[in-house]
């Protein structure tokens, strides 16, 4: 396990060295499906340089990352590339730990160091040359992920605080480590009993508390609470309407003013709020909780990104033992891999050649979100069929000892 | 010239022969001509003229009937010869003439189109063929001459006596009409240029690209044919068709406000030959109000003298049957400079302009130059972008004269969306006689469909740049403040003598923004809410369905039969 391991990863850096030096890098890092308004690159250096004129880089509406990445960045500016190289090595490592738990609990399997591999490729291959800081929030969750498998509450939680800094919506991810916390020390999920009360209440207060001191920390290093709207308010409110791969940029450039409040609200909402069904039906398989939460977040958060994209789908090959249920999976890859080529095209056609207009991206845009309900839905659909095969048996009969067909109802 | 003639005779006398007829050939001649005339107010006056001359007789008819043209346009001679035309004058003008500005005219025209023509007094139903004669000119010169009928059809009494040879007084058999709307553009220019012997291909006519000739103030094209006397006796006539088009170039359209006219900048041509189907090809300039105004190159020792308009004016011509004429590099371009360009240079002067391409990012830059010989001075740039125009600071460069050159003092407000715009402000010192360029990126943003104006694919104005510096002063000047100063003079506070306080503004600049499609809101709030809805739903069914094994509901027949047996209480069936 080591070996191949090790393997893979100075193949994957030298790959990412390269293609760091080459000209495609400056190409990506300024493409719309990469980086967002949340998280270029260029507006970090914006930022930084704004500081340097003696401006607060919250006055105007370029920057919007948090202060403690301007005190990353500060120190490491020169350095940015090798940051940059190095966070997504998280993201595999964990894909690769959460293959390898699986495998050892169900003892279906083949190789999946190469899937992971595969599957990296194409999702990642834009993301990681990207001059992006959502490299680095990938980072945070997935060591925040891999914490929350070692079993450390305490890391766990303040790595999840540091995740729901950056951006908000990891705050959905408490339930899924509560829950997995919960399973691992055998408290049942009742709400009757003090043990469960007393395990959430440590956890909620570890989280909460990291999450007020960081909040704290960064008010002492500007000095005001200037961060909190910039930041916080530009995400929930939505208003830079630059393009990207996401619902809303042309739903609120098209939106009548009337309704904007309104439809805001429910869009936010829409991603906050499957997290309690879906804690209900999945309360005993926390890590495919956290796998749907991460890819309802990459799919409705406000500006999406491909790093966002290949966050959650690192984490397929960990479950390569549902392809036998899948039931769109071809579809659903050619939907995504037209839509990935046709980004780049009808975005030229659209901004350069002017023959297009912002329709046709947002069509694709559509369908790239289609395709990514599609493959989730899908990959819960597997999920839930597998666990009932696990209790009922794989092969049905129905009662005159026929074939059985499953369906939902 | 004389080859071709030679052979035409040799074949019409062995066809004369066969025919037992011999006639002799008819001698037809062709002449161009370009008269330059400089005009007072800067503008300059161009004036083409073809002639065809033709020994022949179109209003004969039977074995005399004209079939074989060579110079002259066939499509003319059949219409002249058709409808028994004495005299056909057709102009096209686009522009007024100015004659209080640019004098008189060679050929005077009025806008729009004129057409009036003299039919030859055999003709019984002169209505019938003026009617013919107007479409078949429409379709020659692809012009709407077909709305020329009676309703604006008259004869003048006298106005319009026959230029060429004619004895005809009959004003009945004179039409004139014209049409002050029509609009004169390429598709008029081409059928015109396809008359000429040579075509556009050689000759003067090459100048005429109607790109150049219709970015002008003037252009008026024309078609003049009458029979003339070929001596003085009059004892043979010939059938004269003249071309001509005059053109007047504007001095700040054309000329971009400087005093300098070349062949080159009126058409964008140069001369490289004379049309080799012409007698005589040349070139007049007008410079009776040499060598005090302007001066004239390349040199040329040929010099005329003739009376035009009642007023006797000195030409230079330029003879292009001569190779010499062409010199070296075989093309020729005349080049009339202004004397006396004393234009003020001024010590400080900017420009500003919007570089990159596609609508989602861009670079301003500004140009500031200091023109004083030897002293350097600091200004200060203020810069107000809008706020959808988002300016990158960390992407600001100050160059002059290749080198970067720091300014001492950055006053930086970032713009907050819809509430602010950015204001820039630097003090840049500018290096004696030098250029210094101020470049800052910048990206497009995507704005709400309520925020573009009427006409979003206008663009959006960004203000114009304000440089304001106080320049050294070759004149000192006196602080002192009296009363009786004039008001142009006392606008600005003097502080100091040495300097002066001036305020340079840039041009504003027009910015395309990325737009929306403005006819699709209610499409895309559906459309995205139907793909929200389509996770909603695919969601809510895994989450509250669970698996079920798929029992077939029984037929028809065996559900109505347990309906009843429930009813009446016994047992269901299986």
């Amino acid at each position: 396990m080591a070996a191949p391991l090790t393997l893979l990863l100075i193949v994957a850096v030298t790959i990412r060295a390269v293609l760091f030096r080459s000209s495609l890098a400056e190409l990506i890092s300024e493409r719309v499906e990469v980086v967002s308004p949340l998280n270029a690159w260029k507006r970090v250096v914006e930022g930084l340089a704004l500081l340097d004129l003696g401006v607060s880089p919250y006055s105007g509406d370029v920057f919007h990352e948090t202060p403690l990445m301007i005190y990353l960045f500060h120190f490491t500016v020169d350095y940015a590339e090798i940051v940059f190289m190095v966070s997504p090595y998280f993201v595999d490592c964990l894909s690769c730990l959460l293959a390898s738990l699986d495998r050892a609990k169900i003892a279906i399997g083949s190789n999946n160091l190469k899937s992971d591999l595969l599957f990296n490729f194409p999702g990642c291959l834009r993301h990681i040359i990207s001059f992006s800081t959502c490299g680095l929030n990938n980072a945070i969750i997935a060591l925040f992920i891999f914490c929350t498998l070692k079993g450390s509450a305490l890391l766990s939680g303040i790595l999840l605080a540091l995740a729901t800094y950056q951006s908000i919506y990891p705050l959905t991810l408490f339930a899924p480590a509560l829950l997995f916390f919960l399973q691992r020390l055998y408290i049942p999920v009742n709400l009757r009993r003090s043990s469960f009360w007393c395990f959430t209440l440590q956890y909620a207060f570890i989280y909460v508390g990291s999450l007020v001191v960081i909040t704290g920390l960064s008010f002492f290093l500007l000095g005001s609470w200037d961060f909190i709207p910039s930041v916080y308010g530009f995400i929930f409110s939505v208003p830079d309407l630059t393009p990207n791969i996401g619902l809303f940029w042309y739903f609120f450039a098209e939106m009548f003013e009337h309704f904007r409040l309104f439809f805001i609200c429910v869009f936010q909402i829409n991603v906050f709020f499957y997290t309690i069904p879906l804690s209900i039906k999945l309360k005993e398989h926390p890590v495919f909780l956290i796998f749907m939460q991460i890819a309802i977040i990459s799919i409705f958060k406000s500006y999406p990104t491909v790093g966002d994209v290949a966050l959650y789908m690192a984490f397929l090959p960990a479950w390569s033992h549902l392809y036998r249920f899948l039931r769109n999976i071809f579809l659903v890859s050619c939907v995504l891999l037209a839509c990935s080529a046709l980004f780049p095209v009808l975005w030229h056609l659209w901004i350069y050649a002017g023959s297009a207009n912002s329709n046709f991206y947002y069509a694709i845009t559509l369908l790239f979100n289609f395709g990514q309900i599609l493959l989730v839905s899908d990959y819960f659909y597997a999920y839930l069929r597998r666990e009932h095969h696990l209790t009922h048996g794989l092969y049905l009969k129905k009662k005159d000892g026929t074939e059985a067909t499953l369906v939902l109802k | 010239n004389i080859n071709d003639d030679t052979l035409i005779l040799l074949f019409i006398l062995l066809d004369g022969t066969k025919n037992g007829e011999t006639f002799a050939p008819a001698k037809d001649q062709f002449q161009e001509e370009l008269v330059i005339r400089p005009l007072h107010s800067g503008d300059i006056y161009a004036s083409f003229q073809f002639r065809t001359l033709w020994d022949t007789d179109f209003l004969q008819e039977g074995q005399k009937k004209v079939s074989h043209y060579r110079l002259f346009p066939k499509s003319l001679g059949q219409v002249l010869s058709k409808f028994s035309v004495q005299e056909l004058h057709i102009s096209f003008t686009q522009g007024f003439w100015r004659t209080m500005q640019w004098g008189q005219p060679f050929i005077p025209s009025p806008p729009g189109a004129e057409l009036w023509v003299w039919f030859h007094d055999t003709v019984s139903d002169v209505d019938g063929n003026w009617k013919e004669l107007t479409n078949v000119l429409s379709g020659i010169f692809c012009a709407s001459l077909n709305f020329i009928d009676m309703t604006n059809t008259v004869q003048p009494s006298a106005s319009f006596k026959p230029l060429g040879l004619g004895n005809a007084t009959d004003h009945r058999f004179l039409r004139y009409a014209t049409l002050p709307r029509e609009i004169v553009c390429t598709e008029n220019l081409t059928p015109w240029k396809k008359l000429l012997p040579c075509g556009s291909k050689a000759g003067l006519a090459v100048l005429m690209k109607s790109e150049k000739l219709f970015h002008s103030s003037f252009h008026s094209q024309a078609v003049h044919i009458r029979p003339i006397c070929q001596d003085e006796q009059c004892t043979s006539k010939a059938w004269e068709l003249r071309q001509t088009l005059n053109v007047v170039f504007d001095h700040y359209t054309s000329g971009q406000g400087k005093k300098e006219w070349s062949l080159f900048k009126m058409f964008s041509r140069t001369l490289t030959e004379a049309c080799p189907l012409a007698s005589s090809s040349k070139v007049y300039v007008d410079i009776t109000d040499n060598p005090e105004l302007f001066e004239l190159s390349p040199a040329t020792p040929l010099l005329s003298q003739a009376v035009v308009l009642g007023d006797r004016r000195t030409y230079s011509v330029y003879d292009l049957t001569r190779a010499e004429t062409f010199g070296q590099l075989r093309s020729f371009n005349l080049l009339l400079r202004w004397k006396g360009d004393n234009m003020l240079r001024p010590l400080l002067h900017a420009e500003r302009y919007v570089a990159g391409f596609g609508l989602q990012t861009g670079e301003i830059h500004t140009v500031i130059y200091n023109n004083h010989p030897y002293r350097a001075f600091p200004v200060l740039l203020m810069d107000s972008v809008p706020w959808y125009l988002q300016l990158y600071i960390h992407t600001l460069t100050v160059t002059s004269k290749s080198r970067d050159n720091k300014p001492s003092y950055i006053h930086y407000q970032p713009a907050k969306d819809r509430h602010r715009p950015h204001l820039l402000e630097m003090l840049i010192q500018l290096p004696p006689h030098s250029m210094t360029e101020v470049t800052v990126q910048f990206e497009r943003a995507l704005l709400k469909w309520t925020e573009y104006t009427p006409d979003p694919n206008h663009g959006f104005y960004v203000g114009s740049s304000v440089v304001s510096a106080l320049v050294p002063s070759m004149v000192a000047m006196s602080t002192n403040f009296t009363q009786d100063q004039p008001l142009f003079s006392s606008f600005v506070p003097v502080k100091e003598e040495s300097s002066y306080f001036v305020r340079v503004y840039t041009e504003p600049l027009l910015v395309n923004l990325p737009t929306p499609d403005f006819s699709m809101p209610y499409n895309v709030i559906c459309l995205t809410c139907t793909v929200v809805a389509v996770g909603y739903g695919s969601f809510y069914n895994l989450l509250t369905r669970t698996f079920q094994v798929d029992e077939p509901s029984p037929p028809l027949a065996k559900r109505l039969a347990n309906f009843i047996r429930r009813i009446r209480g016994v047992p269901l069936l299986a």
